[in-house]
């Protein structure tokens, strides 16, 4: 109990900080680049719910595209949506399109890129986290698609979040994002049904899970996107409390930061000084907040900037960000099936 | 009544209004409607081998006489273009997420491609080089094609971002865009040109302002809105803030719609026959009528069928020539060009 009443004044505290910031949070001048993606002629890019880049500055968009896949409507028959990677070079120039028809390609969440090069992707569909080498090739895989999915996937009423509560394996809930810790550990966040993070090894060994569905401190409400800074913490995005939480590399509450509405899609620059960027994204129903902000690894936040909308420079769903450089940003966008480049000038 | 045209303006005097107008010049019985000679050119389209175009839901010309037809294939709902000799030019957008189900294909001022696709609950502007350039709905992200709601049960709450099996979309000179919403939520709303909500008409009923399955809409050149009501057998009249102007009925269920350019604009409206192919839906419906902006039938022409220059369920109409109509058929997978002569003959 005293531990946790240390967690609620440190939350307090920063909580405070931010409100009192809120008045006066300073607005980041940034662009971003038209035509960025030069597609093929006959292929087109679907929700744009994934994008990384690797250290070559290469593009990676993992998007819910058209498939072949059919399923039963409720009169008629046609195809269900299926997911797709595609490749870009520095100049966003098509590459190629890696893991055609993969079993685990059902529903994209996001894709991230290791400190090898190598492409992750976590797909919400067939609760599988996958891992390629640079050149495409399957080298680990977590989760397991289920023989049958259900179609509908839970939802709504039928969304029990706790299933994943003490789960010691890789038994995924809809996953939603990955990331990794200087020791090459992994970390899931897990997701829309389990409410967890689970660990494991750099070899796909279980570790550890924490979490639970709730809105304490340490229970999570979506947890829809995760980060780690070079010291090994780990920042959960949680959604549904409007709230990201930091723990420590072993699943410890260190803190929480509120003030930045809810977050669907946090990124943590790499170097020296790392910046945490999240984004307060707009509903899928409607082209309110969309502002993403610019913080300090301790929740101060820099600035914000953007605004929910359609058209180039405004965000319509922002899912996933890349910010491997700290003023150059890629953002992936839900509803209007593009990836943007951003520059900053802060 | 309906068998009768009639332009019935709302208020008070609706009931005096329209006996007036009953008595008036204006008024024509839809059976004594002048006809029209007409001729359908034969073989019109060429596909490549091994395409081929399934239910053809949507068609549309471009400002170059090129154009576009939105098909449900086999595999999916496909976009192709065509010269304006029918030659096959290429495919847009296979296999793009927001193509599932297709309803309807319109070409904008700018030759953009806008296509509305009521299995994804989607609005698509392409760029005339087949660049997505604008979104408007979202695609479920699991289930299938949503069945109306029974007459009288209670619309589903409709979202200003959220489309419910859309049917057709149109613009105003300013480029505000008016989407027909369709057969789940019985409304249309305005969004303006970056796709911002502004506003929206309807409820589902039978009143007027109110539609049972608008179906088809096109906005003329002062910014009025003609929603095709197909469940009511009427097109009903809004003004560029969707307020209610005046219904027109008389003219079957409006399943496609079209208003042709120019000065002198003209309304095009299909009274279609039904997908059931019965030998009765010939008798009474399949025509398609031309009439002035007010609803005044200037004539009428074809038949339901699936001979050449018959209609086999009209579902889209081009009309950028007023004389050269182009027409998408659901059941003879077929678009048909259309010669409208000047000979009108009485009948």
């Amino acid at each position: 109990m005293k531990r946790f009443l240390n967690f609620l004044s440190a939350a307090t505290l920063l909580l405070v900080t931010n409100s009192l910031f809120a008045q006066s949070i300073p607005e980041i001048r940034f662009e971003s680049q038209p035509d960025l993606l030069s597609m093929p002629d006959d292929i087109y890019l679907g929700e744009a719910v994934g994008v990384a880049t690797n250290s070559h500055g290469h593009l990676y968009v993992y998007t819910r595209s058209g498939s072949s896949n059919v399923t039963l409507g409720s009169n008629r028959v046609f195809r269900r949506s299926s997911s797709r990677l595609f490749e870009f070079d520095a100049n966003g120039k098509y590459v190629r399109e890696i893991g055609q028809g993969l079993y685990a390609f059902l529903f994209a969440h996001t894709v991230r890129v290791d400190s090898e090069d190598n492409i992750w992707i976590v797909d919400e569909g067939s609760n599988m986290v996958v891992k390629f080498d640079p050149d495409g090739k399957v080298l680990l895989t977590l989760g397991r698609t289920p023989e049958a999915v259900r179609n509908p996937s839970p939802r709504g009423a039928e969304l029990r979040r706790n299933d994943g509560v003490g789960i010691e394996g890789d038994i995924f809930g809809r996953p939603t994002d990955v990331a990794w810790d200087a020791d090459g550990n992994i970390f899931v966040s897990d997701g829309y049904n389990n409410s967890r993070v689970a660990k494991f090894d750099r070899y796909g060994a279980f570790i550890t899970s924490w979490g639970s569905y709730g809105a304490e401190l340490g229970e999570f409400n979506t947890l829809h996107t995760i980060a780690t800074d070079a010291d090994g913490n780990v920042y959960v995005g949680d959604r549904g409390n409007r709230r990201i939480q930091v723990f420590d590399n072993d699943g410890n509450f260190k803190s929480v930061i509120t003030g930045i509405g809810a977050p669907w899609a946090i990124c943590i620059s790499p170097g020296p000084h790392q910046y945490l960027y999240s984004s307060n994204s707009s509903g899928t129903s409607n082209l309110s907040d969309g502002e993403i902000y610019k913080m300090e690894l301790d929740g101060t936040i820099l600035g914000k900037f953007g605004r929910a909308g359609r058209m180039l420079g405004e965000f319509a769903s922002t899912h996933e960000i890349d910010c491997r450089t700290e003023n150059t940003l890629y953002v992936g966008e839900i509803l209007s099936w593009r990836v943007q480049k951003l520059t900053l000038y802060p | 009544m309906q068998r009768n045209s009639s332009v019935i303006f709302f208020g008070l005097s609706l009931f005096l209004a329209s006996s007036v107008f009953l008595s008036g010049s204006i008024i024509a019985q839809t059976p004594e409607a002048p006809r029209i000679a007409y001729e359908s050119v034969p073989d019109f389209i060429k596909m490549p081998d091994g395409l081929y175009m399934g239910e053809a839901m949507g068609v549309a010309t471009n400002s170059q006489g090129e154009f576009y037809v939105y098909t449900r294939s086999g595999e999916a709902t496909r976009l192709f273009q065509f010269d304006a000799n029918g030659n096959f030019m290429r495919e847009i957008g296979y296999g793009l997420y927001g193509m599932v189900f297709a309803h309807a294909v319109r070409v904008d001022a700018d030759d953009n491609i806008w296509v509305v696709d009521e299995g994804s609950d989607m609005v698509i502007k392409f760029n005339p080089a087949g660049r997505v350039m604008l979104t408007i709905g979202r695609r479920p992200e699991a289930q299938g094609l949503r069945e109306t709601p029974e007459r009288g049960a209670p619309r589903p709450e409709a979202r200003q971002y959220n489309l419910g099996r859309p049917t057709d979309i149109g613009w105003d000179p300013q480029g505000n865009i008016f989407i027909s919403d369709g057969y789940i939520n019985s409304r249309v709303v305005k969004y303006d040109k970056e796709g911002r909500y502004l506003g929206e008409v309807g409820t589902r009923g039978s009143e007027i302002g109110q539609m049972s399955t608008p179906h088809t809409m096109q906005v003329d050149a002062e910014g009025n809105v003609f929603v095709g009501d197909r469940g009511n057998r009427r097109i009903q009249v809004f003004d560029n803030d969707l307020n209610f102007k005046y219904v027109i009925e008389g003219i079957g269920a409006p399943w496609a719609v079209c208003i042709s350019p120019g000065p002198h604009q003209f309304l095009y409206s299909s009274n279609s026959n039904t997908t059931g192919n019965t030998a009765a839906s010939y008798d009474n419906a399949g025509e398609i009528y031309k009439m002035e902006l007010d609803g005044t039938i200037i004539g009428r022409f074809g038949t339901g069928g699936k001979r050449l220059g018959e209609f086999g369920s009209t579902h889209a109409m081009d009309c950028r020539n007023p004389d050269e109509l182009l027409i998408a058929e659901v059941t003879t997978f077929r678009v048909q060009k259309i010669l409208l002569s000047s000979d009108v003959t009485l009948p």
